[in-house]
């Protein structure tokens, strides 16, 4: 089987997403042949062998830079015929998954998104997706001789499982017409850890009474190297931006670590977090619906718990 | 201006899930159906450009009989005109296929960013590829400028500007426009209101749903005093082993 990956890079840097979905393509077994579009870093394209790539591919253009979905759809498509790829892998991501249905049209391929397991392969090619925002699974069988699988995030432990791969140039031509959507301008918040990706997740609701009252989430949050997130009072009422809540009309979160701060734990801002590996709600009020989801709970009023909190966690390192 | 807004019949967002027939299939015991919550944004600047600026708007879903109220919800909100795909919506190329057939000749084909049942968040690009015409998502703003439209994207960590030309396909999110509740003339005219009741296009099947399931149910919650934090760092290090 042959097994193409997209890696996504990011100011040149291969996405901890996208290294997943090289782990994900290796534990399927076959060959597993990576492709990076645009930017990247050298180094970075050579250690994605360690993940299990036997071979990278780099497209080098800047017109490459810009994300256009469209474009980068046009290359895959072709990547995956010149490999004679049997199914292609990447991570569902803002890219990653319409990139993944363009390419799934140009090339007769079943495609599944939001993929949280290895495939079943013992009856027929058997994917495990999540649907209902978490709130359930559907075995979906893909049908057509090539497949696409956008896998969610933890939907492969990345442990190191080879050396350096060989990284060769993939000579791209471009089409003109794929470039019918022009980026003009991008705002990234800098130096903060991406939500989609964090490994801890430090979210308030209403229950921190403002946002000026952040800095005690933002304290805490440094001091695990956490992602900040919110629930959608917060983010409606204008006291963080909208790419922070978390929910089930926001970001869905999958981190090892989630810590409600104030949250009540509406069924929506459950559906958002409900594949975390382990929650943990603080809030005063003893009867928040949210400690039936957790593992830990305090109940105590954020202001008092969350310094003595992050002063213990700074203590234990 | 013609603006073909498609809607999806989904469970409200605070339905609990269930499956029944041996978890081949969805309970729709007591669940309430709801217009998706995305497609609801993309339903409200669709009738804020028909306000603003003139246009038709015509609502669009591949369902049974069922989706019916929700069609009339959509019409009541101010939509001019309906097609009701006959079909069940088995899986996203399906839903794509059935949207693309009937989108040729709209300048604008909006959308919610994914359905709320299945989550696969990518009709609006199957369908943009199908036609052969861009599409964007999430799109949280989305101004017209004669041929050109001009939109704010979310990408991860942040968003991004970016402009096309019409006619394209957007998958919409908020706050993209304020979610629109009709009114009583509205509930009153949609039930005049043209809903064409048309048959699915036939495409061969790529992917089938085998079976579904419930996520494990959670232990107990371990309570630890607020007086004794540092206990909760302890346990989050050796017990849980996720610090």
């Amino acid at each position: 089987m042959n097994i193409l990956v997209f890696v996504e890079t990011s100011e040149g840097k291969i996405r901890k997403t996208s290294l997943e979905a090289v782990a994900y393509a290796h534990a399927m077994g076959g060959t597993v042949t990576a492709i990076a579009l645009g930017k990247a870093d050298a180094n970075e394209l050579q250690s994605i062998g360690k993940y299990g790539a036997t071979k990278v591919l780099h497209a080098v253009d800047s017109k490459l830079d810009q994300h256009v979905i469209q474009v980068y759809s046009s290359v895959l498509a072709k990547v995956m015929q010149d490999e004679n790829a049997d199914v292609l892998v990447l991570a569902n991501s803002s890219l990653g998954t319409p990139v993944a249905a363009k390419v799934a049209i140009k090339t007769n391929a079943s495609f599944a998104s939001n993929v949280t397991e290895l495939p079943n392969t013992s009856a027929g090619f058997v994917v495990k997706r999540s649907i209902y925002t978490g709130k359930a699974f559907a075995n979906v069988e893909l049908k057509n001789a090539k497949k696409i699988i956008a896998i969610r995030k933890n939907a492969a432990e990345l442990k190191e499982v080879g050396g350096n791969a060989p990284v060769t140039n993939y000579n791209v031509s471009l089409n003109d017409a794929d470039f019918n959507t022009k980026t003009l301008s991008s705002e990234k918040a800098t130096g903060d850890i991406l939500l989609p990706e964090a490994e801890i997740v430090v979210s308030g609701g209403r229950g921190m009474k403002g946002p000026e009252h952040w800095g005690i989430i933002e304290n805490l949050a440094k001091a695990l190297h956490a992602a900040t997130g919110c629930s959608k009072p917060v983010s409606d009422m204008g006291w963080r931006p909208h790419h922070e809540h978390v929910g089930q009309t926001g970001v869905k979160v999958a981190p090892q670590l989630y810590i409600a701060v104030g949250i009540s734990g509406a069924i929506q801002h459950l559906a958002g977090v409900n594949s975390s590996k382990c929650i943990v709600v603080i809030n005063k009020d003893a009867d928040a619906p949210f400690f039936k989801a957790a593992d830990y709970g305090i109940v105590g009023d954020a202001f008092d718990v969350l310094p003595k909190l992050t002063e213990a966690v700074l203590a234990a390192k | 201006m013609k603006i073909l807004v498609c809607i999806s019949h989904v469970p409200d967002t605070t339905s609990k899930i269930a499956f029944v027939e041996n978890n081949s299939k969805f309970d729709t015991t007591g669940v309430q159906f709801i217009i998706g919550p995305y497609d609801d944004y993309a339903l409200a600047r669709a009738i804020e450009l028909k306000e603003t600026m003139g246009a038709t708007v015509t609502v669009l879903n591949v369902g049974t009989a069922d989706s019916e109220p929700t069609i009339r919800k959509a019409l009541a909100i101010g939509a001019d005109d309906a097609i009701r795909v006959n079909a069940v919506p088995t899986d996203s190329l399906f839903v794509a296929t059935q949207i693309a057939a009937h989108a040729k000749g709209y300048d604008l084909v909006l959308m919610g960013r994914e359905s709320i049942d299945f989550n696969s968040g990518v009709v609006h690009a199957m369908v943009g590829e199908m036609l052969g015409i861009p599409s964007i998502s999430p799109v949280m703003k989305l101004d017209i400028d004669g041929t050109k439209v001009k939109m704010t994207k979310e990408i991860e960590g942040g968003k991004e500007q970016v402009e096309a030309n019409l006619p394209l396909v957007a998958g919409c999110q908020e706050p993209i426009a304020e979610w629109k509740i009709p009114n009583m003339r509205g509930i009153m005219s949609a039930r005049t209101k043209p809903l064409n009741v048309v048959e699915p296009q036939s495409i061969e099947v790529s992917v089938v749903n085998k079976s579904f399931e419930l996520p494990a149910p959670k232990g107990a919650v371990k309570m630890i005093s607020a007086d004794n934090v540092a206990e909760l760092v302890t346990r989050l290090k050796t017990e849980a082993k996720v610090l």
